[in-house]
């Protein structure tokens, strides 16, 4: 497959797997954060690791939006399509994550809530055309990627004047989330970031340089390929060798500096920032959301469908915080395969395709076994 | 009156037994389906049976579209049977077909099914001898439900059987993987995508005798249908208590069904087929069992695609084409897109 198989060729690996392991100083080990679940899932889906020396050490960052999602926000999405009954629109990920009471969405589709995956904003726009009668939700949630397309939907329905629409708005803000990383407490040690792919096309590397400069960390945009991955961990280690702390972006070939113009005026002309949010594992992240501006409160769905979640905490000896903020394995968790697995998830993260544990399960368990 | 074949739809009365029923199957079963044991006109079907042991399967069939490119319900219900019962190393021989019919689906619709099932039961040498007709109300079904159930003899000396894959045994599949489910997805509703991709459902029971004639002593067939290759490969791994090493750069995947599963954020190893199947049998007959299913036309392009390990996870492990190693694991619930 033309553009896809260049990047995941065999040869090129070995290539840059032999000037990692040369280039690496053996005294020196390499904690590399892996910001996106995208990154983690091509690391263990390709095998990576095995193409890596001992001391370079991916650690699994926080950015898989299913699972920084607070349960909370789940079971008020729940709330709507119950309580309110309308057709809830939500993308595949979302509808095993468990709920509060450990229900999760596929569920609440089985007791009979209206609960349809969707691929797209459009899909959910089209529900609402054809059910005239009946309220329709979309459960917008993802990072910088999804929100523009959220924004065109909801633009969309406003020149529709679509009634019965309306968009529960979980978009979260990447960069946020990298500062609360690293201003945390109990900070992890990481010595560099394998920076977003997808939403860098959007926000641009230039994005993340306040951060480079005030934590003396350095940061690769990389491409969620395998060889991009490989190409900005060498780049990466080159940067630690050299002591710059600067970002440098791997993926040019989607990622400029100043991201899509474009796509940014259509955020800001939609959404504003929240003055808090909480993330799973994270905490509450001053100005780390986006809400529908008040010139679009009409097709808010939290206006629309008042409802009131009470906090759930997780479940007892779940880790997914912990591994969330790169401070603990998927495999430190007591609950990892065993009462925790795909089919029986304790956690979102063992529920996304993006999820650490769900990666560490499914593609390098016998990592741990060995 | 004949049945208004045309513009008629089924309606309750086609399930309850009286005339209406009678003449549905008449005119539109029987008329297409027909044979000898078929006209006998018994409530079951009376037939000779041959000595030795036989093999009889069932499986039920909810496609959604009914029709799709490269087949419809009517085909897939007869190689999805014919083929459970050749991979146990039969020759199929005769069918049951029970309909579930929604009331209001067209007449029209249900012959084009019916007789796609007759022709696919006439090239690959089976007949439906016996069946049932039951009618839902609309919204009960979803226009068409097909159970068929199958019989077939096993000839002596040929034991195939998911336990006895042993450790060094080589793993064939017969050609390129994801084609049916990639053509199923190119045509639902909401994902509607230009392909040129068809389904591969095919009737395996031709090949699958070419490769018991040339190696008798093959261990293991099974057709990776649902759950793709992957969930095949991890049932054998568990019935017969053994692990399996695959090697991604030699299993076949046609370059329009990676292109829409790397799309769709799919795995090819997930996707279902309905024409393919996996072989197991020693290392020392392999070539032999992959040049047998090379000469069929349905096994043109057949490879080896593996070995059969020591593991006491029974984990079906996979040397990428990247040169990593990964856990092929089973699919947890559906293969769901990313949202990333």
């Amino acid at each position: 497959m033309k553009y896809i198989d260049e990047f995941r060729d065999q040869a090129q690996a070995k290539a840059i797997a032999a000037a990692i392991a040369r280039e690496a100083r053996p005294e020196h080990h390499y904690r590399l954060m892996e910001f996106c679940g995208g990154h983690t899932h091509a690391i263990f889906r390709y095998g990576v690791p095995d193409l890596m020396p001992d001391n370079v050490e991916f650690v699994h960052g926080p950015g898989c939006p299913v699972c920084v999602l607070p349960i909370g926000r789940l079971d008020e999405a729940m709330q709507m399509v119950e309580k309110h009954e309308v057709i809830l629109c939500t993308y595949g990920d979302m509808m095993r994550v468990p709920g509060g009471k450990r229900r999760s969405l596929m569920q609440a589709k089985a007791d009979g809530a209206d609960v349809r995956m969707v691929y797209s904003t459009q899909d959910a726009l089209k529900i609402a055309r054809d059910h005239p009668d009946k309220q329709v939700v979309f459960f917008a949630i993802g990072f910088e990627t999804t929100t523009p397309p959220t924004a065109v939907a909801i633009k969309h329905a406003k020149q529709e004047g679509l009634k019965n629409f309306s968009v529960f708005c979980n978009h979260l803000l990447t960069p946020a989330a990298l500062g609360a990383l690293l201003d945390a407490e109990t900070q992890v040690a990481i010595d560099g970031f394998l920076g977003p792919s997808h939403v860098s096309t959007i926000i641009g590397s230039a994005a993340y340089e306040p951060f480079a400069q005030k934590y003396n960390k350095p940061i690769v945009i990389a491409g969620f390929e395998p060889l991009d991955v490989m190409q900005s961990t060498l780049m990466a280690i080159r940067l630690l060798n050299d002591g710059r702390n600067i970002v440098e972006n791997e993926y040019t070939r989607a990622v400029t500096p100043e991201g899509n113009r474009k796509a940014q005026a259509l955020m800001s002309e939609v959404f504003e920032l929240r003055d808090t949010f909480e993330w799973r594992g994270l905490g509450l992240i001053p100005e780390s959301a986006l809400k529908l501006r008040h010139e679009f409160s009409e097709f808010d769905a939290e206006m629309r469908f008042p409802v009131q979640a009470q906090p759930v905490t997780d479940v007892k000896g779940c880790e997914c915080p912990a591994i969330l903020r790169g401070q603990k394995k998927p495999q430190d968790c007591k609950l990892f395969g065993t009462v925790c697995t795909p089919e029986n998830p304790m956690g979102s993260c063992m529920v996304s395709s993006e999820g650490a544990c769900a990666a560490h399960w499914s593609y390098g368990r016998f990592r741990g076994a060995a | 009156m004949k049945l208004n074949i045309k513009s008629g739809k089924v309606d309750m009365s086609h399930g309850s037994g009286g005339r209406a029923m009678m003449q549905l199957i008449k005119e539109l079963f029987a008329k297409h389906l027909d044979n000898e044991y078929l006209r006998q006109g018994n409530d079951g079907a009376c037939f000779p049976v041959a000595a030795g042991r036989m093999v009889m399967a069932s499986d039920g069939h909810v496609i959604s579209p009914l029709f799709f490119p490269g087949g419809d319900i009517g085909s897939l219900a007869v190689h999805g049977t014919v083929n459970d019962v050749a991979m146990s190393g039969a020759k199929p021989l005769y069918l049951s077909a029970s309909f579930i019919l929604e009331e209001g689906y067209p007449l029209a619709d249900l012959e084009r099914i019916v007789m796609s099932m007759a022709e696919a039961a006439k090239s690959a040498g089976v007949s439906v001898i016996t069946g049932d007709t039951k009618v839902v109300e609309q919204g009960k079904g979803d226009g068409v439900f097909i159970t068929t159930t199958g019989v077939g003899t096993v000839p002596a000396g040929v034991n195939i059987s998911g336990e006895r894959a042993q450790v060094g045994d080589a793993i064939l599949i017969s050609g390129s993987i994801g084609d049916h489910g990639v053509a199923i997805l190119s045509k639902r509703e909401n994902l509607e995508f230009e392909t040129t991709i068809e389904s591969d459902s095919a009737a395996l029971h031709g090949l699958a005798a070419n490769m018991i004639q040339a190696v008798p002593d093959i261990h293991c067939l099974r057709d990776p249908t649902r759950g793709g290759l992957a969930t095949t490969l991890n049932e054998l791994a568990q019935q017969s208590a053994v692990g399996v090493q695959l090697n991604e750069s030699a299993i076949p995947v046609k370059p329009q069904v990676a292109a829409a599963c790397e799309l769709l954020g799919l795995d090819p190893l997930y996707i279902a087929n309905e024409g393919k199947l996996i072989a197991i049998c020693s290392q020392a007959d392999a070539e032999n069992l992959l040049s047998a299913m090379r000469d069929h036309p349905l096994g043109k392009e057949a490879a080896i695609i593996g070995t059969v390990v020591e593991d006491t996870h029974h984990l079906v492990q996979m040397e990428t084409r990247f040169g990593g190693q990964r856990v092929v694991d089973f699919l947890a619930g559906e293969q769901l897109p990313r949202i990333c």
